[in-house]
């Protein structure tokens, strides 16, 4: 590269910049890849081709063509709606996201900021976009936003504690809470942590589910009983950020599973100098096994009850994740 | 564990089997189209209507008496009838006139229309039946109405009825 390239990126501004650009093409890029594959893989799961006319092949302009459709709706707001609120929620469920890409290690080095509470920070950070579904559900002005914004509060505090005590057994074996440095505690290591933290990772993937409020978790949304619970009376550019939050969220938690128990951007096996390269496909190629894995169980599994819920959360994750986290602790001391 | 069906299971087991129905079943249709693909490109392909399809209801119009039984029938009142008399001359000199009745109008409102095939259950002569022809969409809600003319044109695709039952 040009000497005045790298002179340009080392102003903190220019490259706070480039990050953020390169963010901002993310999102809608895997949004759009995400989307796309559950429209075909679940059809195919169905006995149907799925979208097939846009693009010309495959209906691989199927996400672009709904994207520009979202674009000409009217921006509807309800007239009791409080307006301020409902405009800024879906900014709040997206912004969530976009935070938590700061965090993910794409290979060596390749990471926006490597925080030494990494961890901490990206299961903290996804919490913002609770809020905002419970802003959506209550500014709506509309018992079924606010009946799917109450029910996904519900869910996602009783689901936030799995999914943080999960990783816990993780972060005991790598004896660091930075995100990179998991992963090269991992590759020190020699093995990914699933192989010892297959509860954690079991419980931390059933949680990122219910996080997503993705079938079999979908009862802020429940089409049958809450028409679209609290995107009810979204439209438009507002109902497509919900959307490429839920896709970009899936891509991030992925992630964040892939990091801390499959090995991140490591696979056993590849030399450790092709990783800068390497790095990235690997992660990518994990992320996404563990995306169809989502996809698989959203088109399998039939909703839950509200009751059946919380006793998933409270009485089984949460009691077998603090089981895992003592039992690691212990062979950690003794071992 | 028991189900519901008394067999002995596995906890979990319900779940495994429906992951594996769906994954199955995708591969399944990804390599083997022509075999587990159950849905239709349709402008470019075309399924077969079944013998007994419910297209379109085809008119006769030589057989129509003008007898207004499945206008009157009609649960949307989608049929409209108009006719004259017309007076024949007598088979022999000094008999007595002969009278007919002359369709002037039959019209099936399509847009109105639900398909249910009470007109044709209803017909004392025969002058209905139902066609398996489906693409008959209008741009406009008005061109749905046909008139005689062309509901006479959907006779040409009425299937041969089916022998009787033994």
């Amino acid at each position: 590269m040009p000497d005045f390239v790298i002179d340009l990126f080392d102003n903190f501004w220019v490259a706070l910049g480039g990050k953020l650009a390169l963010v901002a093409l993310m999102i809608p890029l895997i949004g759009m890849a995400i989307g796309f594959a559950e429209m075909k893989l679940s059809a195919k799961m169905q006995h149907r081709v799925g979208p097939y006319f846009a693009g010309g092949r495959w209906g691989w302009a199927q996400l672009i063509a709904d994207g520009v459709k979202f674009f000409q709706k009217e921006d509807l707001i309800p007239e009791e709606a409080d307006r301020p609120v409902f405009k800024i929620a879906p900014i709040f469920v997206l912004m969530g996201t976009v935070a938590l890409f700061v965090v993910i290690p794409f290979g060596p080095g390749l990471i926006f900021r490597d925080l030494s509470v990494g961890v901490f920070y990206a299961l903290a950070i996804s919490s913002i976009s609770t809020i905002g579904i419970l802003m959506a559900g209550w500014s709506s002005a509309n018992k079924y936003s606010l009946m799917g914004g109450l029910r996904a509060a519900g869910q996602l505090i009783a689901y936030e504690l799995p999914l943080v005590l999960a990783v816990v057994g993780s972060i005991i074996l790598a004896g660091t809470m930075s995100m990179s440095g998991i992963v090269e505690a991992q590759i020190d290591a020699g093995y990914p942590y699933v192989i010892f933290q297959v509860v954690g990772f079991a419980v931390f993937m059933i949680a990122s589910l219910a996080e997503l409020s993705r079938i079999p978790f979908d009862m802020p949304i429940a089409e049958s009983e809450l028409v679209m619970g609290y995107l009810t009376e979204y439209t438009g550019f507002r109902f497509l950020f919900f959307f490429l939050a839920e896709f970009a969220n899936m891509f991030t938690l992925s992630a964040i599973a892939v990091t801390l128990f499959l090995g991140g951007y490591w696979l056993p096996g590849i030399p450790a100098d092709t990783l800068e390269f390497a790095g990235p496909v690997i992660l990518l190629g994990k992320v996404f096994i563990l995306v169809f894995v989502m996809i698989w169980f959203r088109w399998t599994f039939p909703r839950f009850r509200e009751d059946q819920l919380q006793t998933l959360a409270w009485k089984w994750l949460i009691p077998i994740a603090l089981a895992n986290i003592m039992i690691t602790a212990t062979l950690k001391v003794f071992l | 564990m028991t189900t519901s069906n008394g067999r002995r299971s596995f906890p979990g087991m319900g779940m495994t089997k429906g992951l594996w129905v769906t994954l199955s079943t995708m591969f399944k249709t990804i390599f083997l189209p022509n075999k587990h693909l159950l849905t239709v490109n349709y402008p470019k392909e075309k399924e077969t209507p079944v013998p007994r399809a419910r297209g379109v209801i085809a008119l006769d119009q030589e057989a129509c008496t003008v007898c207004m039984l499945c206008a009157r029938q009609c649960p949307d009142w989608c049929i409209y009838i108009e006719g004259h008399k017309e007076e024949q001359a007598p088979a022999e000199p000094g008999g007595r006139i002969k009278v007919r009745a002359e369709l002037d109008r039959f019209d099936i409102d399509y847009a109105l229309c639900m398909y249910c095939g009470i007109c044709v259950e209803v017909c004392p002569f025969d002058a209905l039946f139902w066609s398996p022809e489906y693409e008959f969409s209008e741009e406009h809600m008005g061109d749905m109405l046909h008139d005689k003319e062309r509901l006479q044109g959907w006779l040409a695709t009425v299937p041969d009825a089916p022998g009787l039952e033994k």
